[in-house]
């Protein structure tokens, strides 16, 4: 391999050759890549190393990007089992290899040693690799725990590369120390500090990276004249050394700049002729093509030579070069169509200002609206889960209101805050069997808050409400946003290969699952997930044939929808992959036994969504577009067993085909986003290395041949870049990178938000399984066959809306009225027999259900009359009347189909469990029967001409209070009510129970009572004082009660036992008073009669003349 | 006093009277809340239970109980319950419900003794924020206040579900009005609003917010809450999130314009 690479380097082979050999088989022996016969069995094997080997050779003078890594199979040594063949080398190779092979698969992620070496571990599998290339062997199987077996024998090339780059003379190339010098801004002199692993401000802590550009000390040290150097720092002592070699590195610049700096160019120049010739394969045989990209512009964009002044010159032909190659890579036609976004890019870091609006505000949580259709009582199998649920509920929201305000706060822990919450709310939820609408709950509100592209963090909305819009008017909102980006958007650059993360309020979800630790939520999460990926992974997106001239706008609304699918779809996918993955979780790789045994457990099992299936269908039906993305995101947190099973294996496999393989139909920009989402998968810690390269996956027979579905999406154009950006946030880092050099400093970041619209789902087709229909049917499907799309999907939607809104007006008409009917039956019988109310709602029921029937014709008759009309509405204004009327005539019978379908299966069970809501209601509330509280409101209205002036209901009760409270005393010495002040009162209280606008039915009541005690108090008082005038006020209370009141005065209260002991504790021997009252208990009597007629339910009231004289008896009797 | 429809003159010329009300009787259950549990103890409802007989058997015209109350500091409507509970428990020989009691404080007229009846009325009439009179008034005043906004949201051409419309369709938790399209108040969108005829002091407030407006902020999304007898400003800090406070019908009222544009 490194002989290739050698044969390149010296120009005795053309890179068109070389290309060509490693396009074609094995088999292919070209005249003029004679040179290469003898390593064609090298082929497969010469991408990886090439790659490592253009890391180290650049890693010196990349100052202006993170590193980027090269996830080849190299020094975790996991390469193929079954070729066992060398994938790894480096231009060190030519020259020496390692004693010592540092046991770490990704340094970064050892983190241990005291500089935090960068994790190449380049060095270790040098001599090997080279000493099989010597020997023309590659095919040892040295494999041991997972880890290959490091070299022995440390050799020393005896070859130098033709660039004359000696990079053991450590007067050209000096070591150079670890974590320093990094900085953002692109600088403009000479830094020859390499990029290194730690980088505190600019990398994300947690960022995997196989083999980072970045220089490890030891691959510096690693000439043979340097042994005892490096034996040096394997000692551990690194720190010591580079500090002293950064000295040195100084003292050699000052001296060696011009040399240094002609050499970098070289270097440069031989970088990028090289990834000129990876992108010109059509196959990608690179498995992160971004990765690659990245690092070009890296160094494209690294200004190693730029600042010091006698160096203009070679500036000028690096720009040159670089003009050159971005030519190179937009003439070449793989290339061709990134170019130009690379060129807006650069325009855009200019013009910043002719940027779009991205739509991005800060937006409260918001939540999840209640329905009734899931949410209701009638959806809990019994009113303690209901209202358990109830409360659940809102402890939820109190939960992420807790979460919002405080998560960002030091010292704020969610475990230690929240945790006990959680579990208690599981154990309710446990209790109750809840579990189902509680996942139901988490997941909408999930989807809700994290539907936007930036992982829904606190502050970042996806769309303006409407209302802001308008008052802000669009220009001032734009700029407002514009503004708030450059503050919020983080600028560093983070590095093309993130890990996996739960950004935003994602992580709030996240710690929820990891606190409730709830099996049976979890359960009940992945279940509702699993559906709800189902549901939108099968959606039919696109309607293919654009043919009336509508292109554009349906164009735009599929882009539209297939975004919002697609977002929801990944958010959906990661959250089932966390919980799948989540009991198999661990921290480190385990060891090759621990893997053979778990993986022999869990092959047995199988998995919940079956993800291979729905790959291999999208495959087939050209729909990975929808399909990969999510499914990257599902894999992206599975943990380090899960990609050996047979069955991950197999998914594996067939993602891993779709990034070699050429898909010629798919669009370019959905192609671009497979292969960067692929490519940062292939890139996670838990995905293991060498499944890239092991070509042999070809042969894993995972192949699918694929058929023209009319579902496809592929082919559509359907992603684009915003799309692209939100998905892949790491592809900015390219921008980034080309912003900071363009300007400097200061580029406009992360600025594409897409604004998302909720899409509706789509209608159910008609069902089609009556033979005798199926002609009917036919017709139907050619006469659609001929018309635009359109109207198909017009007529779809309109028999979908109108038999759905055709139950619902059977619900509010038909159906309510039997339930009122069914209120008053229950009404009547449920004071008759206190005892069985089931039966009783059995038989009321059972009643009702033969009208029930009458919904089938009503609910037709709604049809017949809303389709015609819809469809008229929503088709063309120029659609000939026979379209017309077919089309009417297809939507009213499928809507018909749909509504009475749903109507003559359900009626029964509505009507039951509406008039079972409504006696339970009407049980609740004992002594206010509602139906007869609506009538005598209904019976009453106000006079005609009514100014609602009369005062408030609240105020009479007060003031009769007040009267009350003198009249039942205790009384203040001289303490009286004043007659004309009470014939008063009681005239505003006529005028209150005449106007019916204020008054509800306890204030009535209330009145009522008040009115009748006061009526019992100013008896007594006429028995005391004998006076007329109080026998007036008792006339006029009379006629109040007579012609004002709507609700029955209870009267017969006047004789109450306990105003009978008032009486006779106030009066005794003064009874022969009470014949006074004659005239006023006869006009009483009569009122009560009224009053008990009026009052069409019959109540066990004693008959009040019997009632009056008992009472007037007792009293006779007492005194 | 006359009202007109719009509840302009009622606020202003009742406001503070009302206000000052609202706050007494809030800061007097605060009271009484913190004195509950020493009155509610076996011996003094024992204790107040022979005070009370022994009152009445010297003179059963006396108000006996309501001085009982006065002097012990408790609400006369509250004394009546414990009276009336201990004096039902010794003739059931059982704890009677509570809703029987309920029953019997609200119409003393069911109460088997006539004497106790009357003791207990004249509590129930005496007592200024307790008993089912107070607590009529206070749901007629709510009702009121309620039949008010409606009004003012008829007349501003907003459509809304009340709150027993809501209630029929099986809502879990209803808002006053929940807006049929929602409107934006002094820039916040508002999607119900609430009426609360009371003062909004800090405890009444939490308690609201714990048990009402989180709730249907949960459900409905951001909303309105009108307190007719105004509250502590300070209270108003959850705009931001989505929970308005006002003290009247809001006058800056921006809705969608949409169909308007159309026109």
């Amino acid at each position: 391999m490194a002989a290739v690479l050698e044969l390149l380097l010296r120009e005795e082979v053309a890179v068109g050759a070389v290309l060509r050999w490693l396009r074609q088989g094995p088999g292919h022996r070209p005249a003029e890549v004679t040179g290469l016969v003898s390593l064609s069995l090298l082929q497969k094997d010469f991408v990886p190393f090439l790659l490592n080997f253009l890391r180290e050779q650049t890693s010196q003078i990349l100052t202006n990007g993170p590193s980027t890594p090269a996830k080849t199979p190299n020094s975790k040594a996991h390469g193929s089992q079954r070729t066992g063949s060398e994938r790894r080398a480096s231009l060190g190779s030519f020259l020496t290899a390692t004693p010592e092979a540092l046991p770490a698969r990704r340094g970064r992620r050892k983190g241990g040693s005291a500089v935090s070496t960068s994790g190449r571990q380049v060095p270790r599998d040098l001599g090997r690799s080279l000493a099989e290339e010597e020997d023309g062997k590659n095919d040892s199987p040295s494999w041991s725990g997972g880890r290959r077996k490091r070299s022995e024998v440390p050799l020393v090339s005896a070859r130098s590369p033709p660039s004359q780059l000696n990079l053991n003379n450590l007067e050209e190339f000096p070591p150079m120390g670890a974590a320093s010098g990094w900085t953002n801004k692109p600088s403009r002199r000479i830094n020859p500090t390499p990029v290194s692993a730690e980088r505190p401000l600019s990398k994300p802590k947690t960022c995997f990276t196989s083999t980072p550009v970045s220089q490890s000390p030891a691959a510096r040290f690693s000439s043979g004249s340097n042994l005892e150097a490096f034996s040096t720092v394997q000692e551990g002592n690194l720190t010591s050394v580079i500090s002293s070699s950064l000295q040195e590195e100084r003292e050699m610049l000052k001296k060696e700049r011009y040399g240094l700096s002609m050499m970098v160019i070289g270097l440069l120049i031989l970088n990028i002729h090289l990834y000129y010739l990876i992108f010109s394969l059509p196959e990608n045989l690179v498995p992160n093509i971004f990765l690659e990209l990245f690092f070009v512009l890296q160094l494209l964009t690294s200004k190693g030579t730029s600042t010091a002044e006698e160096e203009e010159e070679s500036d000028l032909e690096v720009n040159e070069r670089k003009k050159g190659t971005l030519k190179f890579l937009a003439e070449n036609e793989r290339i061709a169509s990134f170019s130009p976004t690379l060129h807006e890019r650069l325009r855009q870091a200019y013009e910043s200002s002719t940027a779009k609006v991205s739509l991005l505000l800060p937006c409260s949580v918001q939540s999840v609206s209640f329905q009734p259709e899931t949410d209701n009582r009638s959806n809990f199998p019994s009113d303690r889960a209901f209202h358990i649920f109830k409360k659940q509920r809102d402890i939820f929201y109190e939960l992420l209101r807790e979460w919002e305000d405080n998560h960002e706060k030091t010292g704020w822990d969610f475990e230690r805050v929240l945790g006990n919450k959680i579990r208690a709310m599981m154990a309710h939820l446990s209790a109750t069997c809840n579990h189902s609408h509680f996942a139901r709950l988490f997941q909408k509100q999930l989807i809700q808050m994290c539907k936007g592209p930036v992982g829904g963090g606190a502050s970042w909305g996806d769309t303006p409400d409407q209302d802001v819009l308008n008052m802000l008017g669009p220009d001032n909102l734009s700029r407002l946003k514009r503004l708030q980006e450059r503050f919020v958007v983080p600028q560093s650059i983070r590095g093309p290969c993130p890990p996996p993360s739960f950004p935003g309020c994602q992580q709030f979800f996240r710690d929820f699952i990891l606190s409730a630790g709830s099996y049976q939520f979890n359960q009940h999460l992945v279940d509702s997930l699993c559906l709800k990926i189902l549901e939108l992974d099968g959606l039919t997106l696109v309607e293919h044939e654009h043919s009336d001239g509508e292109a554009d706008m349906d164009e735009q609304d599929e882009k539209k929808r297939f975004t919002v699918v697609l977002l929801s779809l990944r958010l959906l996918a990661k959250f089932l992959g966390f919980l799948v993955f989540l009991p198999y979780r661990t921290v480190e790789q385990p060891t090759r036994d621990l893997q053979d045994s778990a993986v022999a457990l869990r092959n047995q099992t199988l998995p919940v969504l079956d993800v291979l299936k729905l790959l291999r269908q999208s495959i087939r039906d050209h729909r990975s577009i929808l399909t990969v993305p999510w499914i990257v995101e599902f894999l992206s947190l599975a943990d380090h067993i899960a990609p050996f099973l047979d069955y991950y294996r197999k998914v594996f496999c067939l993602l891993l085909l779709m990034v070699l393989s050429e898909d010629k139909e798919m669009s370019f920009l959905n192609k671009l986003l497979i292969l960067a989402v692929l490519g940062w998968l292939f890139q996670v810690p838990s995905v293991p290395e060498e499944l890239f390269f092991a070509t042999d996956v070809r042969q894993e027979g995972v192949m699918v041949d694929t058929v023209t579905s009319a579902q496809a999406l592929d082919s559509v154009p359907l992603v684009d870049q915003q799309l692209l950006y939100t998905c892949c946030p790491y592809l900015g880092e390219l921008r980034k990178l080309l912003a900071s050099f363009v300007a400097g400093s200061g580029a406009k970041n992360g600025g594409f938000i897409r604004k998302i619209t909720p899409t509706a789902a789509e209608s159910l087709a008609p069902k089609t399984s009556v033979t005798q229909r199926k002609l009917q049917v036919e017709l139907e499907q050619a006469f659609f066959h001929n018309q635009p799309p359109s109207l198909r999907r017009t007529v779809e939607f309109v028999a979908e809306r109108v038999g759905s809104n055709c139950v619902k007006h059977i619900k509010a008409t038909l159906v309510a009225e039997l339930v009122q009917r069914a209120e008053v039956m229950l009404q009547d019988k449920v004071k008759e027999e206190d005892a069985n109310h089931d039966k009783l709602l059995e038989e009321v029921c059972a009643h009702l259900y033969e009208e029930g029937a009458q919904a089938l014709i009503k609910g037709r008759e709604f049809c017949k009359k809303k389709g015609p009309e819809a469809v008229r509405v929503l088709l063309p204004e120029e659609t000939s009347a026979a379209v017309l009327n077919s089309a009417e005539d297809i939507a009213v019978e499928l809507a018909t189909e749909k509504a009475c379908g749903w109507l003559s299966a359900n009626i029964a069970a509505l009507i039951k469990r509406e008039v079972k809501a409504t006696f339970n209601r009407m049980l609740k509330v004992p002594g206010l029967p509602l139906p007869s509280e609506d009538a005598l409101e209904l019976r009453r209205d106000c006079p005609p001409g009514c100014q609602h002036r009369a005062p408030f209901p609240s105020q009479i009760i007060n003031e009769i209070k007040d009267v009350l409270c003198v009249a039942v005393g205790p009384r203040d010495e001289g303490e009286v009510i004043d007659h004309d002040w009470l014939e008063c009162l009681l005239g505003r209280l006529s005028q209150t129970l005449r106007c019916r606008k204020f008054m509800c039915p306890t204030s009535e009541q209330q009145l009522a009572k008040c009115t009748v005690e006061l009526a019992s108090l100013l008896g007594e008082s006429v028995m005391i004082i004998k006076s007329n005038p109080t026998y007036g006020l008792l006339k006029l209370l009379l006629s109040v009660w007579k012609e004002d009141f709507g609700a029955p005065v209870p009267v017969q209260l006047m004789f109450s036992r306990k105003n009978i002991a008032s009486l006779t504790l106030a009066n005794k021997g003064s009874l022969v008073c009470i014949h006074l009252l004659q005239d006023f208990l006869k006009e009483l009597e009569m009122l009560s009669r009224v009053f008990t007629s009026e009052h069409r339910i019959e109540e066990p009231r004693t008959n009040p003349r019997e009632l009056t004289r008992q009472s007037l008896g007792t009293v006779t009797a007492q005194s | 006093m006359h009202v007109n429809p719009a509840g302009l003159q009622f606020s202003i010329h009742s406001q503070s009277q009302s206000t000052l009300l609202s706050i007494f009787s809030q800061e007097y259950q605060k009271q009484i809340k913190r004195t509950h549990a020493k009155h509610h103890t076996a011996e003094a409802a024992e204790t107040y239970y022979q005070r009370y007989l022994n009152g009445v058997m010297k003179n059963a015209a006396a108000p006996v109980l309501l001085e009982l109350a006065n002097e012990v500091d408790f609400a006369p409507s509250l004394m009546a319950r414990i009276v009336l509970e201990r004096f039902l428990q010794e003739r059931e020989q059982a704890i009677p419900s509570k809703t029987l009691i309920n029953s019997m404080l609200r119409d003393p007229s069911q109460i088997p003794d006539g004497v106790l009846a009357n003791q207990v009325y004249q509590c129930t009439v005496n007592d200024c924020c307790y008993g089912p009179l107070v607590d009529c008034i206070k749901h007629a005043i709510g009702h009121e206040h309620e039949v008010l906004l409606r009004e003012m949201l008829l007349e501003k051409n907003l459509s809304f579900i009340a709150e027993d419309q809501l209630r029929a369709k099986g809502y879990d938790k209803t808002p006053d009005f929940i807006l049929e399209v929602p409107v934006a108040v002094e820039g916040h969108i508002i999607h119900w609003i609430e009426s609360k005829a009371s003062f909004g002091d800090e405890s009444s407030h939490q308690a609201y917010l714990q048990d009402q407006f989180w709730s249907y902020w949960n459900r409905f999304g951001p909303g309105l809450v009108i307190y007719w007898y105004g509250f502590i400003e300070e209270l108003d800090c959850h705009r931001e999130r989505g929970i308005l406070l006002k003290d009247c019908f809001p006058t800056d009222i921006v809705t969608l314009r949409h169909s308007m544009a159309q026109r």
